[in-house]
């Protein structure tokens, strides 16, 4: 069963509304996560994703409108909530934690009860695979069923947190349904961006701007005035760090609807929001990063052969980027963090070894508050226990590091010492070979 | 002579009670830091490593005549006792504290505009003018009184841009360590204005990262403003985009942000910029040969 992606009419459609626009599936992202990098604005902070479903639960509870939906983990159930929603057109779309859905055939419009239970059967239990994704894809245990809605137009709203100017801003475009990011890359004036200051938060200017920007009047302006002051309180109130709807769509009969929806969390605010730490689904996190930050270490897997294993982000990413300026690449990026201990040391051994690529393992650790010689006799467990079979080549400078160094020439296993960082990089790529 | 602090800095130490507190503020003594008091709340009247502690911010300040404060309470608390310092009239706050929530931050910043108050963090190691004074949680012994100004976004790879400048001889003015959180306090520009001004400061290394638009910001200041050599050491070439590399901060955004592009706008502003992370020492001694 091939489908047309998700929210348009099939062309040639009776309820074709005269005068849409022929936006081809191919240039759909319904759930971009690309909105998160609109221009240069940018978050971050660690986020959590919320699946659309819980987004669109959310924006409810906010009075933002959505189309009645309802969320099924089987074929039968999906069948059964097509027949409770009502209605002879449904939408049924695979809930993963990734934009580009549509283009990955994660999405369905269907016509009858048959067709929703179809879809939700090729769908559930797979993994989906979209541009966002990578070709390993994502699980799909949870299908949304959704009425089907007459649109007229489309439109890309979100608020965020934008670092520059330190206070969440809206993003509109009344090009919606797209790659925001494509837009902004090739017609930046149609993306406008609204700061909302953090002392008085959303006055009717900021709804008046955007009613501007999407060229609403009437009901639908009423309707964005208000979504505006809803979306910054549901924003705020949930501490996000995203809140996209993409496409916001004028329906037909002139009214507003949110028809995709994803929502990112700050983590850091999680403790304060325990309603909305327990939608988590791990299951759609990468299982190596999640097992790495179960243990209080950072970890990205990368393409090259040479794992590292440093004390905090900023020299992690300088050790890899010196062993890529001394012909190597890096294997991954892992941070032990500033309160690194054996323990630490050596459960960041086990990742990095359970990735077959590596030819070589850097560690590089500045003692500061972190002593050297803790993190020796870590390396030095891991080594023993682990049967480390590629060349380890050390370098430990700051607290205790003459020690560090002294336990490593006696422990008789071949660990490479190196003095500074150019000298432990060239030895990494120099063994991996 | 130096920036933010020096030998005359008092300093209370905001969560002195607690493990994290005790430790670094011991540490910092022991650097020769003036730490007069602690506050935690619901601990006034006990002393914690010899020091009077104080129910709040106001007592602590009226009573000791500090000027400056040290974070080191948890997270939920960090807006709090960040307002509360400047509140009692704090003219340095220094958050140590990480994983404070990015919305608690955006209305700090906004209310600190009206107060005379620097706040530096969080999610930083602090800052430091050397044999003088330590605010952190810096190794102090790595750091020797001198001619640089060190101004980073990351912890430990500050650290070894302090240790390649000891190494040479050139010692530190002041290192400051502004964090890796999106909405944070000092920024960039902010610090080259200080170092800029600073008799004791020849030359200024600034070590970015990936993310952000900071360091773009920091090099168009720099082309109008700054007349010392700077070095710029940007963190992240290898970073794929779209993966967040640890810290907050840290992730490069659709072509934004990307370490090449910091490079070339500092290159423009005529900033000396070096690819290796080993050359930041030997780039800064030649800028000041």
């Amino acid at each position: 069963m091939r489908l047309p992606a998700i929210f348009f009419q099939r062309p040639g459609s009776p309820r074709r509304p005269q005068g849409a626009r022929n936006i081809t599936p191919g240039n759909i992202t319904p759930c971009g996560i690309t909105g998160l990098r609109v221009l240069a604005l940018l978050i971050q902070n660690a986020r959590m994703n919320l699946h659309e479903y819980q987004a669109k639960a959310l924006l409810r509870r906010y009075r933002a409108p959505t189309a009645a939906g309802l969320v099924a983990d089987s074929p039968g159930r999906a069948e059964q909530c097509a027949r409770e929603l009502g209605g002879e057109r449904w939408v049924v779309k695979a809930q993963v934690h990734a934009g580009g859905r549509g283009k990955g055939g994660g999405v369905a419009l269907c016509d009858s009860l048959n067709e929703v239970r179809e879809a939700a059967e090729g769908l559930l239990g797979r993994r989906l695979a979209t541009p966002q994704t990578g070709p390993e894809g994502l699980p799909v245990e949870q299908v949304y069923v959704e009425q089907a809605s007459d649109i007229d137009r489309e439109l890309y709203l979100a608020a965020l947190m934008d670092r520059a100017a330190e206070c969440v801003c809206f993003v509109g475009s009344a090009a919606g349904g797209m790659d925001i990011e494509e837009v902004a890359r090739v017609a930046p004036e149609k993306v406008a961006r609204i700061r909302v200051p953090a002392a008085v938060g959303v006055l009717p200017y900021v709804g008046r701007g955007l009613c501007s920007v999407f060229g609403l009047k009437g009901e639908a302006a009423g309707q964005m005035q208000e979504l505006a002051v809803d979306l910054y309180r549901a924003f705020v109130e949930c501490d996000a760090s995203l809140v996209e709807i993409n496409p916001l769509v004028v329906t037909r009969d002139g009214k507003l609807l949110a028809l995709d929806a994803k929502v990112a969390l700050d983590s850091n605010a999680l403790f304060r929001q325990p309603e909305l730490a327990a939608q988590r689904d791990p299951g759609q996190e990468d299982e190596l990063e999640r097992q790495a930050a179960e243990a209080g270490l950072s970890y990205v897997s990368l393409d090259g052969s040479i794992a590292c294993m440093v004390n905090g982000a900023g020299l992690a990413m300088a050790t890899m980027d010196l062993i890529k300026l001394e012909g190597g690449e890096p294997a991954n990026f892992l941070d032990v963090g500033g309160a690194a201990d054996a323990a630490r040391v050596a459960a960041g051994f086990r990742l990095i070894l359970s990735n077959p690529r590596v030819r070589a393992i850097l560690v590089n650790i500045f003692g500061g508050i972190v002593r050297c010689d803790v993190i020796a006799d870590g390396i030095l467990q891991a080594v023993r226990e682990a049967r480390v079979e590629v060349p380890v080549i050390a370098r430990l400078e700051g607290t205790n590091a003459a020690t560090a160094r002294a336990m490593l020439g006696a422990s008789g296993l071949e660990i490479t010492a190196a003095s500074d960082l150019a000298e432990a990089a060239r030895k990494a790529v120099e063994l991996a070979a | 002579m130096s920036i933010l602090v020096d030998a005359s800095t008092r300093a209370i130490c905001q969560g002195l009670t607690g493990r994290q507190g005790r430790f670094h503020a011991e540490q910092c003594i022991e650097y020769g830091t003036r730490i007069v008091a602690g506050v935690t709340p619901g601990r006034g009247g006990q002393e914690c490593l010899g020091l009077p502690v104080y129910d709040t911010m106001e007592e602590a300040v009226r009573t000791t005549g500090a000027d400056a404060s040290l974070i080191f309470v948890p997270a939920p608390a960090a807006a709090d006792a960040i307002m509360a310092a400047a509140d009692s009239g704090i003219r340095l706050v220094v958050c140590i504290t990480e994983g404070v929530p990015a919305l608690d931050m955006v209305r700090v910043k906004a209310a600190l505009k009206s107060y005379d108050c620097r706040l530096i963090g969080p999610n930083c190691p602090g800052v430091i003018t050397p044999g003088e004074c330590k605010l952190g949680i810096m190794p102090g012994f790595i750091h020797k009184p001198g001619r640089v100004g060190i101004i980073s976004r990351s912890g430990t790879l500050t650290y070894e841009v302090v240790h390649q400048t000891t190494a040479l001889g050139l010692g530190q003015a002041s290192c400051v360590g502004i964090g890796g959180d999106p909405v944070r306090g000092l920024n960039f520009i902010d610090c080259l204005e200080m170092f800029e001004r600073d008799p004791a400061t020849e030359g200024i290394v600034m070590v970015g990262e990936i993310g952000g638009a900071a360091e773009e910001n920091a090099a168009e200041y720099i082309r109008r403003e700054v007349s010392k050599p700077v070095v710029a050491y940007i963190a992240g070439v290898t970073a794929p985009p779209g993966k967040r590399m640890g810290h907050a901060g840290a992730i490069v955004a659709g072509g934004q942000g990307t370490a090449e592009a910091k490079y070339q706008a500092l290159e423009a502003a005529g900033v000396a910029v070096t690819r290796s992370p080993a050359d930041i020492g030997k780039t800064m001694a030649q800028a000041l040969s």
